[in-house]
């Protein structure tokens, strides 16, 4: 049972991580290597906003999360959308941002002591035999809300018609009059609040650290490649794959190997199926 | 693009002395043959001057062998980024994996240094070649991501496993003898490299490189195998870092994690983006202009990555050719405003 349960905790979180990254990369091609550094920086606006503002937690997570969307935004509309288009530079550009980021933070802010987000609600609560504490049950249902919330704003908003739209094809979409770098921005600062959210229920369950950064790098990527760069539905199932593939590595070999899962889980999908799960993109003329 | 006016562009013509050194003439005066020397000399002469300018300050020495590591692992991203199409993300992985088997193989087999360095080089190659195969069918975007993966978590398990060491590191491994044998040896490297690598990509395997760059659709319809080319490619990016690791690990007599650190990941790239990509020797210049920067910047931590990464944003939105190919165009072409 608590395989079970903690793997679907566990397999949320990933999705969670992932999902802000998948968004950007499905809507403007960008694989956006500053999605850690963001998440970091969240959590650490956050406690600023509390600790040495004052204001009372859920204004503060409200405030670092609008803070973060614009700086996303900003990160595209300034920097980004001057290399748009060039892969190596996109890629280069967007890790250096976030290098700066977390390297900064780590110099600048994240030094000294430890630093935590207090649980949205304290204690734990029996299921099914299982003690889970309330946290990881609001990490699930946040996650799940998150995900339908989604869906709906994309099948059923005209701005979430126009980023699909764009993600399609975006020529077709330019023609019929969708402003291609707007979309962009907009997609850049959702994804940016994603990695916010993410950030913002993941981090009560620990300190903030720098490192936090590049393992929601390295695991969204993981879910992505997995899954299928630029698919929801298959990053979606690629959290829910790797999420129950680590706990059951922890269970049944040992928690040393946890850090090997989300590499060979790559491996072995670019070996059987380069496209990922539900890759969009063509297998030859994309990927391989 | 700066200073757009709009009835006037830049013109640009090679200069005679270009057109003339071109061609089979070109050792027919001194004025066009030391036209064609002189950068080259400057470069090679200036380089071996070096130590012996450097003489008296043992510690800006030092710092010239870290100049040198980083050259060669510049060089060989920058070979596999602009000549193969691979951007590799993990320098450091190349560095690490040299650097450990180096230390393994004169700590545990008792080997000297100038053969646990080729050893290192060698067998680092085969296996970052080895390990990175399953990757190779992969392009552009991720490439990079998962190459990004590889320092992170070899550093994670040799922590986990506590094998070679764990979080201590090697140590006692042998030193090389004289700063000098360390200097000399690591810029003859470089030196060698630049040369052999500027000639490789104009043979014809390097055609096959540029190839399986621009469209490997095509380079297969030829019926090549691009998966072996790129192999091919890391095997000599990933050679040029770990004979970089292992000299580091006998210059600082220690292999550690802390040698998949992102610096060695970072800098390269900072390096070539600098100093421009595509050229082979830009990212030794780009080495010898930022390595120091990082040394000044050392009291300050991690911010010093921070520096770069923005140095490095800096170039690649606002003056992404690098100074290597801005300096070749001055010095090759006349620029001037004509009317339209």
């Amino acid at each position: 049972m608590d395989i079970v349960i903690y793997g679907i905790v566990n397999s949320v979180t990933l999705a969670l991580m992932a999902l802000g990254f998948t968004l950007v990369y499905g809507v403007c091609r960008l694989p956006n290597f500053a999605h850690g550094s963001l998440y970091v920086l969240t959590g650490y606006i956050t406690w600023i906003l509390m600790n040495r503002v004052g204001l009372n937690y859920p204004l503060s997570m409200l405030g670092a999360l609008v803070i973060t969307g614009l700086i996303g935004a900003a990160m595209y509309q300034f920097i980004l959308v001057r290399v748009r288009g060039m892969a190596i530079s996109e890629i280069i550009a967007s890790y250096a941002i976030g290098l700066a980021i977390l390297e900064g933070l780590r110099w600048g802010g994240l030094k000294g002591g430890t630093f935590t987000l207090p649980p949205f609600i304290e204690g734990s609560v029996d299921l099914l035999g299982v003690s889970v504490d309330f946290q990881r049950l609001i990490v699930v249902a946040i996650g799940l809300a998150l995900m339908a919330l989604l869906w709906l704003f994309v099948t059923g908003t005209k701005l979430g018609l126009a980023l699909k739209g764009m993600a399609q094809d975006e020529r077709a979409a330019m023609t019929l009059g969708i402003d291609s770098d707007r979309m962009a921005v907009v997609s850049m600062a959702m994804g940016s609040v994603l990695a916010g959210i993410a950030a913002l229920v993941l981090l009560p369950l620990g300190n903030i650290v720098v490192e936090a950064g590049y393992n929601v790098l390295i695991m969204a990527v993981a879910v992505c490649i997995v899954g299928g760069l630029g698919s929801w539905t298959g990053a979606i199932l690629a959290a829910f794959v790797i999420g129950f593939a680590q706990i059951l590595t922890i269970v049944l070999v040992g928690a040393h190997f946890q850090v090997v899962v989300a590499l060979v889980a790559i491996i072995v999908t670019l070996i059987l199926r380069p496209s990922g799960l539900f890759g969009q993109q063509k297998e030859l003329e994309e990927r391989v | 693009m700066v200073s757009e006016k709009k009835d006037r562009r830049k013109e640009r013509l090679d200069r005679g002395i270009k057109v003339r050194t071109d061609g089979v003439y070109a050792v027919s005066s001194w004025l066009e043959m030391s036209y064609l020397l002189a950068p080259r000399l400057i470069f090679i002469l200036g380089l071996l001057a070096l130590p012996v300018l450097l003489y008296h300050l043992p510690y800006w020495q030092r710092v010239l062998s870290i100049i040198c590591i980083y050259a060669l692992l510049a060089i060989g991203f920058d070979f596999l980024a602009n000549y193969v199409g691979l951007v590799s993300l993990g320098g450091g992985f190349y560095i690490g994996v040299g650097a450990y088997i180096a230390a393994l193989l004169n700590t545990k087999l008792g080997l000297p240094p100038f053969v646990t360095i080729p050893a290192a080089t060698f067998l680092g190659a085969a296996i970052c070649t080895l390990l990175f195969l399953p990757c190779l069918p992969l392009r552009g975007v991720y490439f990079a991501i998962v190459s990004l993966m590889f320092p992170l978590l070899a550093a994670r398990v040799i922590e986990a496993f506590d094998i070679f060491g764990g979080t201590d590191g090697i140590l006692g491994v042998d030193g090389f003898g004289a700063a000098w044998m360390e200097q000399y040896l690591l810029l003859i490297s470089v030196l060698v490299v630049v040369f052999v690598l500027r000639r490789l990509v104009d043979e014809d395997v390097g055609l096959v490189f540029r190839g399986v760059k621009d469209n490997d659709q095509a380079v297969k319809a030829s019926g090549i195998n691009i998966t072996t080319y790129k192999a091919l490619g890391v095997c000599i990016a990933s050679a040029l870092g770990c004979l970089g690791g292992a000299c580091l690990a006998h210059s600082y007599m220690w292999a550690g994690i802390s040698q998949f650190a992102l610096d060695f990941s970072i800098i390269p790239i900072a390096a070539t983006v600098v100093g421009g990509g595509g050229t082979l020797i830009g990212p030794v210049l780009g080495c010898l202009i930022l390595v120091p920067i990082s040394e000044l910047l050392r009291d300050f931590g991690t911010l010093r990555i921070a520096v770069y990464a923005i140095i490095l944003t800096g170039f690649i939105v606002f003056k992404s050719e690098g100074i290597m190919v801005y300096a070749t165009r001055k010095y090759e072409q006349l620029e001037r405003w004509v009317q339209i």
